[in-house]
């Protein structure tokens, strides 16, 4: 070993033991923030380690600089732009965006590398072609899916792009195996030296992400989305075996792993197996099959001014937001309203389901950029046993999480999944835009409650109108 | 380095993933989700080196450069994005000490 190869092997080896830290600290509410800059610390760390390693031996090539410079400043001004300017609101399909492109860096060197070898080791012939051939197919297949689903789950998301009926038929199981054995064929032919058979394992690759992410209903995209990233992984990692670096595997490697176990914990907060998830396509068009669909029969409908009496006589109230709250960007709103009511003498928390919003943990962090205390914020678990002792739950845009039906009805898609029991308090208050289903596409029993009241409109709206009826009851004014 | 031992790196750096967030509270997993996002970009260090090793050959740089625009596109904004969510927890416990 040369002094630069020591070097840089101990610049990899500090860069993979903070990148671990980095991944074990964020998932630390105490040590996530500092973790993350440990992270990018890392992350820059072995940039550094790299570019160090071939001034240090080969030289870098002042056309190189050139490219490397404009590649970074463009990227990273890009990225930082949109980091700093999308809504909180929309942070599940910035997080797709990210991580689509992250698949697209893959997908690109890999290509790259196969039209012009450019390891030593592939061109010497000292990496088996057979096994440099590999690693780029698998980096182009994976990295590809990873793009096209990835931008396709943001299209969602988003509403650029709907979950049309024909996507549900099961001809698209026959086209998606269709798009996968192609896949497989130009992977083939590939490493048997057919080189333009890369252009159609990139093309089917593409069509494979799409037409696997397309049918997946809103409410499953986050899982989607976990799920991609940890494709992202693997395709970094197999990127790592085109360029021969182990910093690059054991980094893909890991966040691959990391983000399979994420994707696991959230189809549990969400009773959803990650086959029917990927397969199942969306709930709704399932449900209008099964017992779960039905008319409302006891609707009661409210005034604001009726539920702005009923909070103020409250001692206690429990708050339930939902993605309703999100899409109205109601959260100022809301902590408005939850401030007078405290002022008031009454206590407030709000009930986090577990995957209440788009994604796990959506709702924290819309919370708090409201400024709501952090205790305040209870968890499923530990907040179902207070609802007898409350006196009024708001539901605010929520809907298949506080389904009574997954407690109560065997037939329901619903069944078997975690919900908070609001029904078990006094009073309920749903405020809703219309009686339109959930993400499920199921009735909820809870509106045919007789503890339960409907007040129509818009999340943001009902709110900045209960904060007036609250003033005109004299609530939260001293 | 061999193949073999790249393989050996491989599963190990998996089971260090399976072992590393065991407990993830509900709270974290978007944040989590959003930084562990950011460390995939690594791939510019694949990028790097395509352009570094590209010379003279323009068509790689090019793609060597626009991969590394995505990759960097990628690290730099997921760990702003994450620090920005992260920063809405952190801000309120330094609120009450006060």
């Amino acid at each position: 070993m040369t002094l630069p190869d020591i070097i840089k092997f101990v610049i990899d080896l500090l860069a993979v033991l903070l990148l671990a830290l980095g991944i074990k600290g964020l998932s630390k509410v105490r040590s996530a923030r500092e973790a993350n800059i440990l992270a990018a610390f890392a992350m820059l760390l072995s940039v550094v380690g790299l570019l160090a390693y071939y001034l240090g031996t080969s030289g870098i090539p002042t056309q190189s600089w050139a490219w490397i410079i404009i590649g970074s400043l463009v990227g990273s001004l890009l990225g930082t732009l949109l980091a700093k300017k999308v809504p909180m609101t929309s942070m599940p399909e910035t997080v797709a965006l990210f991580n689509g492109f992250g698949g697209m860096s893959s997908l690109l060197v890999a290509i790259g590398a196969f039209l012009f070898p450019f390891n030593e080791g592939a061109k010497a012939g000292s990496i088996e072609p057979f096994i440099n051939d590999v690693s780029i197919s698998v980096s182009i297949f994976v990295g590809a899916i990873t793009f096209s689903g990835s931008i396709v789950a943001m299209a969602k998301l988003q509403g650029w792009l709907s979950t049309p009926g024909w996507t549900q038929v099961k001809a698209r199981h026959f086209v998606n195996i269709v798009f996968g054995v192609t896949s497989l064929l130009a992977f083939v032919y590939l490493i048997y030296g057919n080189i333009s058979s890369i252009w159609l394992l990139v093309i089917a690759s593409t069509l494979l992400g799409i037409g696997v992410t397309l049918p997946i209903g809103g409410a499953d995209m986050p899982v989607v989305i976990s799920l991609l990233n940890s494709y992202s992984g693997i395709a970094a990692a197999a990127a790592g075996f085109v360029v021969d670096s182990q910093l690059l595997i054991v980094a893909g490697a890991m966040v691959g792993a990391a983000g399979l176990i994420l994707t696991q914990v959230m189809c549990k907060g969400m009773n959803r197996s990650l086959v029917s998830v990927l397969f199942g396509g969306s709930l709704s068009a399932q449900g209008t099959t099964s017992s779960g669909s039905g008319e409302y029969t006891n609707i009661t409908s409210c005034s604001v001014e009726e539920c702005a009496l009923t909070l103020e006589a409250a001692n206690r109230v429990i708050v339930v937001p939902g993605y309703g709250l999100a899409v109205a960007q109601a959260q100022h709103t809301l902590r408005e309203v939850t401030k007078k009511l405290e002022q008031n003498g009454i206590e407030v928390v709000y009930a986090i389901h577990p995957v209440a919003g788009r994604m796990p943990g959506h709702m924290n962090v819309l919370l708090a950029e409201a400024d709501v205390p952090y205790e305040q914020l209870k968890e499923m678990d530990i907040v179902n046993p207070e609802f007898p002792a409350t006196d009024v739950v708001l539901v605010l845009g929520a809907n298949d999480v506080v389904n009574p039906q997954a407690k109560n009805d065997k037939s329901s898609p619903l069944y078997g999944m975690p919900v908070l029991d609001v029904q078990e308090a006094r009073t309920v208050f749903v405020i809703k835009r219309g009686m339109s289903a959930g993400y499920s596409g199921i009735k909820n029993d809870l509106f045919d409650l007789p503890n339960t009241s409907m007040v129509f409109g818009d999340a943001k709206k009902v709110l900045s109108e209960l904060i007036g009826e609250l003033k005109d009851l004299g609530v939260g004014e001293k | 380095m061999n193949f073999d031992s790249l393989l050996w790196v491989l599963l190990l750096g998996s089971l260090l993933g399976l072992e590393l967030i065991g407990k993830v509270p509900p709270t974290l997993h978007t944040p989590l989700m959003s930084g562990a996002n950011a460390i995939s970009g690594i791939t510019m260090l694949a990028a790097l080196t395509a352009i570094i090793k590209a010379e003279p050959n323009s068509p790689l740089l090019l793609i060597g450069s626009i991969s590394l625009g995505f990759a960097l596109f990628n690290v730099v904004g997921g760990f702003f994005v994450t620090d920005r969510m992260l920063a809405m927890f952190s801000r309120k416990p330094t609120k009450k000490n006060k």
